[in-house]
């Protein structure tokens, strides 16, 4: 038998890429985007305003941003802000958000749950039982649609 | 509402004839059954055997009974009852995919084919050689067609498709009709001319449909959102970003409201406020039902605890009357502008007839405006 029927690295091909009509995103002109404010949440937690550090920390999420450092240092924000709540709170907290904040929020949850530290994914699940159930299984639908993640 | 099992099969389309005494429906293969309402029955009656591909997409004209159909063998063919039997009439599409939905223009002189080579093809009959001729639609159009829908006007058509995009093309095909006047989305229509292109919505377009008047268009995409544009100078676009999971087709039902319907098994129903440019959920279209609540014994209690390590008696059963999720809707009595009554089929091979007022005395708080 010939040695290169066993060779299957054909199969890796991206034949799309030799397409001329291939698909492409949509790009963007939007300003660079930095992420949320780390030094307003770190006050903020300081002062015990778990609420308000919250909002700050969705706001300017780094959708638009290719920059991966961007994209982790914002994790980190939101991750430090997700652990300062007391379990009581949470619901409170999820409710206090609009509907894409709620959306936002449970970007930043799966994007936790991909790569998981310490104790993480614990608190992560306590803040998903609590945004599922204000934005159900849509939510969780346009975090697998979404092109552009946190 | 009466619900129908047809097969075990899904049903992946399906279209009606004119007074809906028959219905075609594909069951997921390359087969178009015809069945025939006799009394409570339904009777299959014809069985149209052509495509050697699954069948995609079926319509029916309703004055000039003819059947059009679009499979995955890239071909669709237009089928015309003679005496007992419908008569195939190959279409050549032009195309090197497959052949994603197809649809009746309103006046019934041409068809649009959606497919999946990022193109649709409108065809219209030639009279001089007794064919059918194709012309195609191609920019911007960058992925497959999932769905298409004719404005009342018979020349501009909306698709959704892949790329994430609904849009709004001119079909003129000025060899069988004559100049359109303006309308809403522009006045000027060279075909294949872009009249309308949405932002903002970030999956798949399953389902797409124009209202009554033609000047709104709405869509459902896969990332679980409702969309309706309204057209004018400055086109105003609102969506709708639901609870549920996707959703896979949608249609007006009156001027102002909307029934969608898809992976979660019932319709929805959704109100647009075009003063406000605000679209609204309108309540869960299924009939509740009135599960027997009965109270569980102790032992009862203590077993579930032995066997499940739980106190509930939790069954995932389904209680919407599809049990899968439901593929397409089509309006059966009223048209766009007020339906009384509509039919949805589905993956689970059965097919449900809804009647909106009694929809509306069953559920408390449900207004159709």
């Amino acid at each position: 038998m010939a040695k290169n029927t066993l060779s299957s690295r054909f199969r890796k091909v991206d034949i799309d890429e030799f397409d001329e009509n291939k698909f492409v995103d949509d790009h963007d002109e939007a300003a660079d985007q930095q992420g949320p404010d780390a030094l307003e949440v770190d006050n903020l937690l300081r002062q015990g305003d778990t609420m308000s550090a919250l909002h700050i920390a969705l706001r300017n999420p780094p959708i638009h941003s290719k920059n991966p450092a961007i994209k982790e240092r914002a994790q980190t924000v939101v991750f430090r802000v997700l652990t300062s709540f007391k379990s009581s709170d949470i619901e409170p907290a999820v409710k206090s958000l609009d509907k894409n904040g709620v959306d936002l929020l449970m970007k930043y949850i799966y994007k936790g749950f991909e790569r998981p530290t310490d104790n993480s994914s614990a608190i992560l699940l306590q803040w998903h039982e609590k945004v599922f159930a204000a934005g159900g299984l849509g939510c969780i639908v346009r975090v697998m649609t979404a092109r552009k993640s946190v | 509402m009466a619900y129908h099992s047809f097969l075990l099969e899904p049903i992946s389309c399906h279209a009606w004839n004119k007074d809906r005494t028959q219905i075609a429906l594909c069951p997921n293969n390359h087969e178009v059954h015809i069945y025939n309402k006799a009394g409570n029955n339904w009777n299959k009656i014809h069985v149209l055997k052509e495509h050697n591909g699954q069948v995609t997409g079926i319509d029916w004209a309703p004055e000039s009974n003819r059947i059009v159909t679009c499979g995955t063998d890239r071909n669709a063919y237009v089928w015309t009852l003679k005496g007992d039997a419908w008569k195939p009439t190959l279409v050549i599409l032009r195309i090197n995919r497959a052949a994603r939905c197809v649809k009746w223009s309103p006046k019934e002189n041409k068809f649009a084919v959606g497919s999946g080579s990022r193109l649709i093809s409108v065809c219209y009959f030639e009279q001089d050689n007794d064919w059918w001729v194709c012309k195609h639609i191609k920019k911007p159009i960058r992925s497959t067609i999932l769905c298409l829908d004719w404005h009342p006007n018979n020349v501009l058509l909306a698709a959704g498709s892949c790329d994430f995009k609904c849009r709004i093309f001119s079909a003129y095909i000025k060899e069988v009709e004559e100049k359109p006047a303006p309308t809403a989305w522009g006045s000027k229509m060279p075909f294949g001319e872009v009249m309308f292109e949405s932002t903002g919505t970030s999956g798949w377009v399953h389902g797409v449909c124009f209202s009554d008047s033609g000047n709104r268009v709405a869509w459902a995409s896969h990332d679980s959102t409702v969309a309706v544009a309204e057209g004018g100078k400055t086109a105003v676009c609102t969506s709708l970003t639901s609870e549920t999971l996707p959703l896979l087709c949608v249609t007006f039902i009156t001027e102002n409201s909307l029934v969608a319907a898809g992976h979660d098994c019932y319709p929805v129903l959704f109100v647009y406020d075009s003063n406000n440019a605000a679209l609204s959920f309108g309540g869960k279209l299924d009939v509740p039902k009135q599960s027997a609540q009965k109270g569980m014994t102790a032992r009862e209690r203590f077993q579930n605890l032995d066997k499940k390590a739980t106190t509930e008696s939790k069954e995932a059963v389904l209680e919407s009357l599809h049990k899968n999720s439901i593929s397409q809707i089509s309006l059966l009595d009223g048209g766009k502008a007020k339906c009384s009554k509509f039919c949805t089929t589905g993956m689970d091979g059965g097919m449900t007839i809804w009647d909106v007022k009694t929809l509306e005395s069953a559920m408390k708080d449900l207004k159709i405006v």
